[in-house]
């Protein structure tokens, strides 16, 4: 159990700025996920954190305890590496029990904590193993494995699903949600560039671009009440329509934004009108494109019964209350000085 | 259906043979040259060492047989004496030498060549520099260096006497190259000094294949680096390094060029390349030299043999 606090936390690389004065707390027991496009600066935040990288200013702190100058095994943290970081010439059990053998924890203890988590992950039939010898799905369990028997108070995963097939990713996502219900003391940070990921699994997810904190807030806050344009169109797949020029000018704002799946297709009232230029078919979802004249198609989620032919004219309809409106800065306007405005 | 099946198979059969036969015309200008420089010669000092063959007559050589492997008479009195490569003390006197020279030598370059690399292998400013740098002895050809040394270790002039004779180390000058007892000593240090780097460099190689996630993780368990190092870092590296010890305890056992310059004609550091050429150039016996030849070739194969042999035991039991 750890409230983790990061006080105007900044990393350089040389002249780089890779964090610029980041602060942010991270409540005990929740599920922290950063997110961000690559190169923003979340595994290098996570680094900071677990203190494989050096603090260049500002303060870190789990309960109110500085940890800028601990190293990173009195941290009380556990980290999850996304090549599995899984010593090749040992067997699964060695793995597991390669880090507990020094922090003082008697052979028959070890024994058990290291067969309790290898349970927990149905890996229990593995021990004996060689890493090579295992699917990627069960290397990634036995990472896991390897983190849980440490018992951490900061339980540490980075881009942890990336290196599996799809169909994979989702049942280690779902692995890992079960793992976050069962442990609920342990705080846990999860870095991924993947936004259903953070959508999935995040108790409150941090959104970084460019070594600053563009939002944080829960997936439901960030779904609804984006905070700029960049949030906007990070958050949500396929990604926010953005309107500019003509049609932004007619609803008072620089950018709007609007979502396929608040967009209906309306023949007698619909506002926005253009030739069907593509379609998707997801089985559950029809996509459908639509040429507007501006430079990106509009997208329009639809039912996966409907069908349109390609090169149809349809006209369509936002639903008013999820109109997102940016000014020319990319941060949002309020509805009220909206309302002032018209 | 069993029919046509044994009828499409000469199909198969005859792409095989066309890739076979180009196979073997890919392979066949590099066995051509392997057997001119490689084989024949081999095969032709092994020849020569059942011979009676003589420098000055190279092609009059009669078969004789192991006589010059080894050979035994008998007197009357019943005193029975041995001849021969076998039986000839300096022989062994050889062998000793060489393989004193290759285990310690080896041994020592492993270790520091390992050290070195480790250092390497760390971040740090000037990393580029230093590792440019450490090359420069393996890249000073044997020659300049054994010289260089031997003026280093000259009796009258050389730099070593004077520096330990000014600490206070040694109270009398020692001539190190001419002396029995440190001949060896002479050879190891400057053999070590020129080979160490590359040794470093084979070990750079195998380290900087481990994945640096692998120490990132011990670090967070709060490993100790000691620990570390033999459970992680070296089993990791353990198969470059069984390359890079391979290759220098052939070139050990062939050692030939450093002690021809450094100690020529010093017994105690006489190996076998150096008493086989003593044979066959200096001394006439050519048939005799190639004998010897032939045994160092053979021991240097068994070698080699053993030491795969032991490497595949080793890694099939990790495998299991």
């Amino acid at each position: 159990m750890a409230k983790i606090e990061l006080k105007n936390l900044s990393k350089t690389f040389g002249s780089t700025d890779v964090i610029r004065g980041v602060d942010l707390t991270i409540n005990a027991g929740e599920l922290m996920v950063f997110v961000g496009p690559s190169g923003c600066g979340k595994s290098t935040l996570l680094r900071l954190i677990c203190g494989l990288e050096d603090i260049t200013s500002g303060e870190l702190l789990f309960d109110g305890v500085s940890m800028n100058d601990k190293v990173p095994s009195e941290r009380g943290i556990a980290m999850v590496f996304q090549s599995y970081a899984l010593y090749p010439h040992m067997s699964v059990y060695k793995n597991m029990a390669f880090g507990l053998k020094l922090a003082n924890v008697s052979p028959q203890e070890m024994k058990n904590r290291v067969l309790e988590a290898a349970k927990m992950l149905q890996i229990d039939h593995l021990l004996e193993r060689l890493p090579k010898q295992l699917s990627g799905g069960q290397r990634q369990r036995v990472a896991i494995g390897r983190a849980i028997v440490r018992d951490p108070r900061v339980f540490l995963f980075d881009e942890p699903l990336s290196n599996l097939d799809a169909s994979l990713r989702v049942d280690t996502r779902l692995e890992i949600a079960k793992l976050h219900h069962k442990m609920k003391d342990t705080t846990m940070i999860y870095v991924t560039h993947d936004q259903v990921e953070a959508m999935t699994l995040a108790d409150r997810i941090c959104v970084l671009r460019d070594g600053n904190i563009e939002q944080v807030g829960t997936p439901e806050e960030l779904y609804s009440h984006p905070k700029s344009l960049f949030v906007a169109g990070f958050i949500g797949s396929p990604k926010m329509n953005f309107l500019t020029g003509n049609i932004a000018e007619q609803h008072y704002c620089h950018t709007l934004g609007i979502r396929p799946e608040h967009l209906v297709v309306d023949q007698q009232n619909g506002i926005w009108s253009g030739e069907v230029v593509h379609t998707e078919n997801l089985g559950s979802d029809f996509f459908v494109f639509i040429d507007l004249g501006t430079s990106e198609p509009l997208v329009v989620r639809l039912d996966g019964q409907e069908r349109i032919q390609l090169g149809s004219r349809l006209r369509v309809r936002p639903l008013e209350k999820h109109l997102h409106r940016f000014d020319n800065h990319g941060l949002p306007i309020p509805s009220k000085s909206y309302q002032e405005a018209i | 259906m069993f029919k046509k099946h044994i009828l499409t198979t000469p199909e198969v059969s005859s792409l095989q043979r066309q890739k076979l036969r180009a196979a073997f015309w890919f392979l066949a200008p590099m066995l051509l040259v392997l057997f001119c420089v490689a084989a024949w010669p081999l095969l032709r000092s092994i020849y020569f060492s059942f011979t009676n063959t003589s420098l000055t007559n190279l092609y009059g050589g009669e078969w004789v047989g192991f006589k010059n492997y080894l050979t035994w008479k008998t007197f009357s009195s019943g005193r029975t004496i041995y001849s021969g490569t076998l039986a000839d003390p300096a022989w062994w006197n050889a062998v000793w030498n060489t393989v004193r020279f290759a285990v310690v030598s080896v041994s020592l370059e492993t270790i520091i060549g390992l050290m070195v690399a480790l250092v390497l292998n760390a971040e740090f400013k000037g990393r580029g520099l230093v590792r440019a740098a450490i090359l420069i002895p393996w890249a000073i050809p044997t020659i300049v260096s054994a010289k260089m040394w031997a003026w280093m270790f000259n009796d009258q002039f050389g730099i070593i006497n004077d520096m330990l004779l000014s600490v206070g180390l040694i109270d009398h000058k020692i001539a190190w190259t001419a002396n029995l007892d440190t001949a060896m000593l002479s050879v190891l240090i400057v053999d070590i000094w020129k080979t160490t780097p590359f040794m470093a460099l084979l070990c750079l190689a195998g380290l900087q294949m481990i994945p640096r996630d692998m120490y990132e993780s011990a670090k967070i368990d709060g490993v100790h680096p000691i620990k570390v190092f033999f459970q992680v870092t070296l089993p990791l590296v353990k198969p470059a390094l069984m390359v890079a010890v391979i290759f220098r305890t052939l070139d050990a056992l062939r050692m030939f060029d450093l002690i021809y310059v450094l100690t020529p004609n010093s017994k105690a550091t006489k190996t076998m390349s150096i008493l086989s050429r003593e044979n066959l150039i200096e001394f006439d016996k050519f048939a005799y030299g190639s004998a010897q030849s032939t045994l160092l070739f053979a021991i240097i194969a068994i070698f080699v043999a053993l030491y795969i042999w032991l490497g595949k035991l080793d890694l099939s039991g990790e495998k299991s």
